[in-house]
Order: C-alpha cells, then sequence, then structure tokens
C-alpha cells in the first residue's frame, strides 16, 4: 500500500508545484493520473522514488517512510519502486540483456555488475519476462537498434526485474505511435494482474485512461480534484481538469469513446 | 520600419541595417588595421622575403636526389618514434582517466577535486610537448624515456579535457532511471556513464595517438628520442639528401599512421 | 521454468575467438616489450632530479625584470600570428575547393588532397627548420611555417564542410540560371562562412600557440625569447616568459572560444 499524505514540493523559493496532496493506492489496481501539462503529475510519481527531494509531507510504502530515507537504505527502498520513463531511458549502447539487469543493480555485487555475471536466476527470470513481453530474441541486440515499443518493453522488464512492490509509470506511451501505445497500455495492465503489483501511470491519453486502468486521478495545479472509477469521469470532471490548457480539446476523445 | 519602406517606396532593399552595417565596417577595420599594424611594425629584411622562393627552390634543389643509403637506420628509429607515441599514448589515457572524472562537473566529489582536475587539465595543455621535453631531457637525460613522459604529460590533458567533457554531456536520463533501481553510484557509473563515454574515449585516444605521432617526430630535437635527431644531425651537417629521406619517411609515417587510426575508429566506432 | 536458458555471455567485441586473443596477446606483448626496454638510468634520474631541483631553484622566483623584451618577444609572436593566419586562410580557400570532393574535378581534387596532406603531416617545428635554413632566421621564417600549418589545418576542415553542403541550393541558383560566381556567393559562400569565421578565429588562436614553440627553432616570437633563456641559463627570467605564455594562451584561448560561441 502508498500512502501520500499532505506532500508539498517547490522548487527553489517558488510556489509550490505540489500543494498538500494526499492519495493512498492500495491493493494491485492499475491508477492513472490525468492532467494538464505543469500540473504536477511528473513531480509526484518522481518524489515517491525521491528522484526529486520532496518539500515536506510524507509518503509510506508497505510501512517504510520513504521521505526521510538517506544513503544505503534510500537505494534499498528504491529497489522496491519499479519505474518507467517517457523516454525508456535506456543506456543506448548496452545489450537489450545488459539493460534489463540493470534493474538488477542493487541486488547484485559491484563485481558481478562490471563483470557481467549475473546470477543465473536472474537471467532466467530476465528470459521468462522478455519472452512474456515479447522480446526474448533482442537479447543480444543493442538497444538503439529497437524500434519505440520494443524499447519501452525493455524499460518495463527493467522495472520488473527489480521485483517490485509497486511500479511508476512516467507517460509510458507518450513517444510512441498510437497503435504501439495501446499495447504497451494493455501490457502494464496484464502484468499487474499477473504479478499483483499495483500500477501508478502518468498519462495524457484519456481515452487510454479510461480503457486500461482501474481508478482515475485528475490533478490540477499541483492539487488531486478528481479521484474515482474511469466511468464516473464525465464532460464535467474532464472541464474542471483541463479547463482553460490546450488539453481541453480532450473532451472530443472523450465524447468518441462513451 | 513600416513606415520607412512607405514613404521612400518599396525598390530600395539592403540586407543590413544601417547599425548592423556600421559594425560589421567596424570589425572589417579592426581586422584590417591588426594587419597592416602587423605588416609594418614586423621587423623582417624584406630582401631575404622576395629573394625566399630561389632559395627555397635551391634547397629543395640540394635535397634531391634522397640519399637512401642510411634507410636502415631511419626505419630503425623511425620504429622507436612509433613506440614513444603509442606508449605514451596508453599512459596517457589510463592516467588521464581519474582526471577526466574528477574534472567533469557532474561527476566529481566536490569542489576541491574539480579545481584540482581543472589545474591539472589546463597546466598539461598549456605547455607544448617540445616544452615539456626540455624539461624531461633535464631529468631523465637525452633519450627516449624524456621523449614518452614528455609527451604523455601534454597528452593527459588533452584526453582528460575532450573526456571531461564527454562526461558532461551525456544523457543524463539513463543515469536518471539507474538510480531509480536503487544501484550504488559506481554502478550507475559502470552503467550508464561509461558506455556513453566509451565512443569518445576510443576517438579522442586514437586522434591523440595520431597527434603524438607527429609530435613524436619533433622530440629528438631537443634530445628526447625518436627520428627528429637523425634530421636535426642531417641538417647540421647540410647533408640535405639525407634529410630529404627524413622527411620522406616522416610523410609516409603520418601518412601510415592516419590509415591505421582511420582503420580503428572505422571498426571500433 | 526450466526451458528459459540460465547463462549469458556479453556478445564479444572480436566475434573470431582466435582473433580476440590473439589481439589481446599481441598488445600485451607489445607493450609489456616497450616497457622492458626502456632505457631507464636510475642513476640518471636521481642526479636528474637533483638537477631539476637546481632548474627549479634558478627559476624562482620567476624573474619580469627585462619586461621590455617579453613584451617585445610577444607582440612579435602576435604578428607572426596574424600575418600566418591572414595568408594561411587566403591560401585554404582555393585549396579547399580543390580538394572537396563534390565541386572539384578529379585531377585537381588529387592535388588538393596532396597539398593538405603534405601541410599536415609535418610538425610545425620541422616545417621551421627548413625554412630557416631557406630564408634565414627571424619571424619570416615564422610566418611561413604558420602559413602551412594553418593550411593543414584550415583547408582541410573547410574542405570537408564544402563537401557537406545542401547542393539543393546549388541546383536552385543552377536551375535560376545564375553564372558560375553567383551561384558560388549565393549558394555556397552562404553555407561555409560561419564554419569559416569560426576556423579563422581558432587558428589565430592556435597560430599564436605554435609560434611560441616555432621560435624555439628560431622562427622568431616568444619562442626565440624562450629559447635564448634557456640557453643563457637565465632560468627565472624562462619561467617568467613560460607564465606569460600560458596566461596568453588561457586568455586568447578564453575569447576565442567566446567569439566562435558568439557567431554559432
Amino acid at each position: 500500500m502508498l500512502k501520500i499524505t499532505d506532500l508539498v514540493k517547490s522548487y527553489g523559493g517558488g510556489a509550490p508545484v505540489l500543494k498538500n496532496l494526499d492519495l493512498t493506492i492500495e491493493g494491485e489496481s492499475v491508477v492513472s493520473i490525468i492532467g494538464s501539462s505543469g500540473a504536477g503529475k511528473s513531480t509526484l510519481l518522481r518524489c515517491i522514488n525521491r528522484l526529486v527531494e520532496p518539500t515536506s509531507g510524507s509518503i509510506v510504502l508497505n510501512g517504510t517512510e520513504l521521505t526521510s530515507l538517506k544513503g544505503r537504505q534510500l537505494r534499498a527502498a528504491r529497489r522496491k519502486i519499479g519505474m518507467v520513463f517517457q523516454g525508456f531511458n535506456l543506456v543506448d549502447r548496452l545489450t537489450v540483456m545488459e539493460n534489463v539487469q540493470s534493474g538488477r543493480l542493487g541486488y547484485i555485487s559491484t563485481w558481478a555488475a562490471i563483470m557481467r555475471r549475473y546470477p543465473k536466476e536472474d537471467i532466467r527470470r530476465a528470459y521468462e519476462l522478455m519472452e512474456r513481453v515479447g522480446i526474448a530474441q533482442y537479447a543480444n541486440t543493442r538497444a538503439d537498434q529497437l524500434s519505440g515499443g520494443e524499447r519501452q518493453r525493455v524499460g518495463v522488464v527493467r522495472a520488473l526485474m527489480q521485483e517490485p512492490e509497486i511500479l511508476l509509470a512516467d507517460e509510458p506511451t507518450a513517444s510512441l505511435d498510437p497503435k504501439t501505445s495501446e499495447q504497451i497500455m494493455g501490457l502494464l495492465r496484464d502484468l499487474a494482474g499477473e504479478l499483483k503489483l499495483p500500477v501508478l501511470i502518468n498519462i495524457h491519453n484519456v481515452t487510454e485512461a479510461r480503457k486500461y486502468t482501474d481508478r482515475i486521478v485528475g490533478m490540477r495545479f499541483g492539487r488531486i480534484i478528481f479521484d474515482d472509477l474511469p466511468d464516473a469521469l464525465d464532460e464535467e470532471a474532464m472541464e474542471r481538469i483541463y479547463s482553460g490548457s490546450p488539453h481541453a480539446d480532450r473532451g472530443g476523445d472523450l465524447r468518441e469513446a462513451s | 520600419m513600416t513606415g520607412i519602406s512607405e514613404q521612400f517606396g518599396r525598390e530600395d532593399w539592403s540586407r543590413h541595417t544601417p547599425k548592423e552595417k556600421a559594425r560589421r565596417f567596424g570589425i572589417f577595420a579592426v581586422c584590417a588595421l591588426a594587419v597592416f599594424w602587423a605588416l609594418g611594425s614586423i621587423e623582417i629584411i624584406w630582401a631575404w622575403v622576395w629573394d625566399s622562393p630561389s632559395q627555397m627552390a635551391d634547397l629543395f634543389g640540394r635535397m634531391y636526389p634522397p640519399d637512401t643509403s642510411n634507410l636502415g637506420s631511419i626505419l630503425r628509429v623511425l620504429w622507436e618514434t612509433v613506440n614513444i607515441a603509442t606508449f605514451a599514448t596508453a599512459l596517457a589515457v589510463i592516467v588521464s582517466l581519474p582526471v577526466a572524472y574528477i574534472a567533469a562537473q557532474n561527476t566529481t566529489p566536490n569542489r576541491g577535486t574539480l579545481w584540482l582536475g581543472r589545474l591539472i587539465l589546463v597546466s598539461s595543455r598549456s605547455v607544448n610537448t617540445i616544452i615539456w621535453a626540455l624539461l624531461f631531457v633535464a631529468i631523465f637525460g637525452p633519450g627516449i624515456v624524456a621523449g614518452v613522459v614528455a609527451i604523455m604529460f601534454r597528452s593527459i590533458g588533452f584526453i582528460g579535457k575532450l573526456l571531461g567533457e564527454a562526461i558532461e554531456e551525456i544523457d543524463t536520463r539513463p543515469v536518471e532511471a539507474l538510480e531509480a533501481t536503487g544501484a550504488s553510484r559506481f554502478k550507475v557509473i559502470a552503467y550508464a556513464i561509461v558506455p556513453q563515454v566509451m565512443p569518445t574515449f576510443w576517438a579522442v585516444a586514437i586522434l591523440r595517438w595520431d597527434i603524438n605521432l607527429r609530435e613524436s617526430t619533433v622530440l629528438g630535437l631537443v634530445g628526447a628520442g625518436g627520428i627528429g635527431i637523425i634530421l636535426q644531425g642531417a641538417i647540421d651537417t647540410f647533408n640535405w639528401p639525407e634529410a630529404a629521406t627524413v622527411l620522406l619517411a616522416i610523410l609516409a609515417l603520418v601518412v601510415l599512421g592516419e590509415i591505421v587510426s582511420a582503420f580503428l575508429r572505422r571498426r571500433i566506432l | 521454468m526450466s526451458q528459459h536458458p540460465d547463462t549469458w555471455r556479453k556478445p564479444p567485441f572480436i566475434a573470431n575467438a582466435l582473433l580476440r586473443w590473439a589481439v589481446y596477446l599481441g598488445a600485451l606483448a607489445y607493450f609489456g616489450w616497450v616497457a622492458a626496454t626502456m632505457p631507464i638510468d636510475w642513476a640518471r634520474v636521481a642526479q636528474g632530479i637533483e638537477r631539476a631541483g637546481r632548474i627549479f631553484g634558478g627559476a624562482f622566483p620567476p624573474s619580469f625584470e627585462r619586461g621590455g623584451l617579453l613584451i617585445d618577444g610577444f607582440l612579435e609572436s602576435l604578428k607572426i600570428a596574424i600575418l600566418a593566419t591572414v595568408g594561411g586562410v587566403a591560401l585554404s580557400i582555393p585549396i579547399a575547393f580543390m580538394a572537396a570532393r563534390n565541386v572539384a574535378p578529379l585531377p585537381v581534387f588529387y592535388a588538393g588532397r596532396a597539398i593538405i596532406i603534405i601541410a599536415r603531416s609535418f610538425h610545425p617545428v620541422i616545417v621551421a627548420i627548413i625554412f630557416v635554413k631557406a630564408v634565414g632566421f627571424g619571424p619570416f621564417a615564422g610566418v611561413l611555417t604558420l602559413v602551412v600549418y594553418s593550411i593543414g589545418f584550415v583547408a582541410k576542415m573547410l574542405a570537408e564542410r564544402i563537401e557537406e553542403i545542401d547542393f539543393g541550393q546549388v541546383e536552385a541558383m543552377r536551375a535560376a540560371g545564375a553564372p558560375y560566381l553567383s551561384t558560388l556567393v549565393y549558394a555556397i559562400f552562404p553555407q561555409i562562412m560561419p564554419r569559416q569565421i569560426g576556423l579563422t578565429i581558432y587558428q589565430l588562436d592556435s597560430n599564436l600557440r605554435a609560434s611560441a614553440v616555432v621560435g624555439i627553432v628560431g622562427a622568431g616570437g616568444i619562442g626565440a625569447t624562450l629559447a635564448n633563456a634557456f640557453g643563457r641559463y637565465d632560468y627565472d627570467f624562462a619561467l617568467a616568459i613560460t607564465i606569460v605564455i600560458v596566461a596568453v594562451i588561457l586568455v586568447s584561448e578564453a575569447i576565442s572560444g567566446q567569439i566562435r560561441k558568439r557567431i554559432a
């Protein structure tokens, strides 16, 4: 269970990006966070694994308070939080296998990491997961040789290799074409079910959010202003979340979808 | 502006506004003045200048035909020259790795090490190989050891600077991703930074080897080993035919070096 | 789940195992051999360190007493650098066009490349020795040396830039019926101009640096002043000169970097 209480983040001395935000995610649900650019979605996600340092508030994952951790303890906590990125964030010049195994870096010894002597069970698990998402044949291919959808699959497998207790996905489909992005969203949903894993997804595409997630959280100006089942996201809620922003025309998507 | 163009019609067009024109003219004038100052005050005996084409022709005339009677020892020393360049490059590469690491803003442990790294790079780069060689000939005595150390000292700054810049310019997103997996600092470096700077590393090492091949041809002039000693000897004794052979040998060596480095670059990158 | 393999090896860089080991062992043997045959005479080194101590002892504190000589030397270096840059760049432009595969006919191309290769292959110090023998000691030999040096770099880089130009613009000019020179001025020059200016400034900086070295073999400038100071065992003056050389190089590098950044 992830429980965020009274979370505040402000950069420098400026106005806070996240304003006293509360959010609880229980069980193995797939939750999407929608909202226009600058609403604080990405900052929220990065506060959870402390890629961004929260200003104040509390984030508790399965009983561990994350905001006060330092050094070794922080790294141990990060191992339990998988993250998938918009730009895939793969190491282009390494093979797919090395990229996938880099999800295990928090677990294996430095010597094993440098010599690429990965534990047998890690290699087996990597092949299983790669086969599950359909990239097993690329194990020895360099990451920059793959297509966008394949690269994001590598990103997903890397995160899953961590044996995470929660998976964060920051705009995982924003760099992909529509068909591939549907595939990745479906994959995330299915994996969440198979691995009993809560997944938190930042997403621009409201249609995909409604189709693939169990719960939608709407953010605006650093606050959560909508939190309900996808079916409850009506025209009026969309208006509140996106009004006055370039994303207001997403209402069109909504009408299409409903 | 539109007012003016309406007033004067649309037949006049000039690429630059009057202010731009003035600035361009100013820059041009400064350049011209600098050239005239240099030409006017440089201490050149102009008679020598007018005489120089015939002097050059005379010199090259005396070089022909090249004298290859000493070719064996020239080639042997040429091989020594290659060894100086290669060995010094290898040493410099090894030493410059930690220097680059502490001289890059995003990897250096703290401010103190950053400035230490930059100091090493600047002092290494600012002093020319020949001047380094003068110093090391004084310490190690004449011979190739002084040459190797001199080239190494100069190369550290070059390789370290370019490598440090490559480290500063890496894509930080994989670094972020690996930090998010809970990997330690060292493993993040090994997996996210090293693979990204590897191409630059090889490219810079090969480039510097190519440069060092050239530099090592002149070390001999200050007694630090290599082909330069023979060249100096031939010139000092006005043995121009042999000097010509040495020059041709150097040309062949450098061209060969360029071919080899182009080949390596293609293979590795 | 036993159908999944549990071993994995990173594909080696050189696929052929025999060749891979040959390369590794060869490199190891080569460097081992060079290191082993390195004639280090430790007694000589011990003496040398003592001598280095004397040199440094004599060099401290650096003496700026003969500042006039120092400034004269520098101004001469600057003049050499300016003239060599102007001459070198002026000659580089036609040579670069000769050496660009996409604008020059084949025989001309080979001639252009040959000039560049010869200019690049010889270290400026070697070129300087030859010019000093041919035209006598002094700054003129320095200017000639650095003209050659400039051609080696500027013409090469410029030729590469010319080879990269967008030929569509040239075609557009030709399609509009523009004569050869107008095509050059309107379609090719604008494309290479920024690079050309950047290269010129870089080369001025580079020539200033090199002029400090070629002076050592008698081609004028601050290098000659430095060599004289060394020859007379005036180590304190030599150190002063070295310090000033380093300072000037750093300043000129910073200035040229700034200008190039603003242009680009």
